[in-house]
């Protein structure tokens, strides 16, 4: 049985609470990680992370990119959308393709 | 290639064939599964763009809503509110096998099967605005897992692309020409040296003639 955590500032991520999901507040890139090492041993199968936390951790998110469980996956945080989460599509398209040919145009 | 050593032999000959015929079998299956994997991906990469675009614009309008909750109580009271989740939710994780790629299905469920449980608080101290707060939260997030489910999909497709990619670049631009320069190689070799084997009788016999009879066959 599988869980699923938000991870990110509170603010962005308080309401997932009411939802039933497992809330981890962190403020900088050190606790996140230290967070998100945690989860990844604990059986979180979705892990959900605020594109403004996610852009200092790449690093150790890279690393759980092909791996089957955790899927990390970036959403907007209350501080707005950086066009983060849609880059990863796109680098998905350009690693597999060589270029992007689906979305350059938009 | 020139610059490996190869042992001009029979046995090297047949061992060389082989493996030709190995490599260009695989080959053309890794060229199939190449072809076919991003024929998937591409599929997969054009649904994962348009759900991430729709749950980021859910994900930016609970966002507001719940920035307007937040305006009309105070904060503690937010807090409380929400600090005893009544609804509690988990993942069956099963997997798909594309083209030798498992990739993850998740389904979830939810402790109970209400829907209203997901306000876990009396509806005396807040406002009603964070009902809709987390009503529009919670709409949204069977996309958000569906999103989860696909996004994982298109980068696990997207890694075992590039890497039989490089397989079948490796396989038709490396291996297989040097294979058959080093079956060339072999067939040369071998028949240089039939050649000079049948040189060296003639001569033989050649000398052969001129003991027994004492006269030359050139002459």
């Amino acid at each position: 049985m599988y869980k699923i955590a938000v991870l990110g500032d509170y603010d962005s991520i308080y309401g997932f609470k009411a939802l039933g999901l497992s809330v981890f507040p962190a403020s900088d890139y050190a606790t996140g990680e230290r967070i998100l090492k945690n989860l990844v041993e604990n059986d979180y199968a979705v892990i959900y992370i605020t594109e403004s936390l996610a852009s200092g951790m790449k690093k150790i998110i890279d690393k759980y990119k092909e791996a089957l469980t955790p899927a990390i996956i970036l959403i907007p945080g209350v501080s707005g959308n950086t066009g983060e989460g849609v880059n990863g599509v796109k680098g998905s398209v350009e690693q597999a393709v060589g270029s992007d040919i689906l979305f350059s145009q938009s | 290639m020139a610059n490996k050593v190869t042992n001009p032999t029979r046995m090297e000959l047949t061992r060389l064939k082989k493996k030709l015929v190995t490599a260009v079998r695989g080959h053309k299956l890794l060229k199939d599964k190449r072809d076919e994997l991003m024929r998937q991906f591409l599929d997969l990469a054009r649904e994962n763009m348009a759900l991430r675009l729709k749950v980021e614009e859910g994900i930016k309008a609970a966002n507001t809503n719940f920035v307007i909750a937040k305006a009309g109580m105070s904060e503690q009271t937010l807090h409380s509110a929400l600090m005893a989740p009544k609804q509690e939710v988990s993942l069956e994780l099963s997997t798909k096998n594309i083209m030798s790629v498992d990739i993850p299905q998740f389904e979830y469920k939810t402790k109970s099967a209400d829907a209203n449980d997901i306000y876990s608080y009396g509806f005396a101290f807040t406002t009603g605005d964070l009902d809709d707060a987390v009503k529009s939260l919670s709409d949204v997030f069977s996309e958000m897992l569906k999103l989860a489910e696909i996004e994982k999909s298109c980068q696990m497709l997207a890694a075992e692309i590039e890497r039989t990619r490089r397989r079948v670049n490796a396989l038709e631009y490396v291996i297989i020409p040097e294979t058959q320069e080093g079956i060339r190689y072999i067939t040369m070799k071998l028949d240089e040296n039939e050649r000079s084997t049948q040189v060296r009788l003639m001569k033989v016999k050649d000398m052969m003639l001129e003991e027994a009879h004492h006269y030359s066959e050139r002459a």
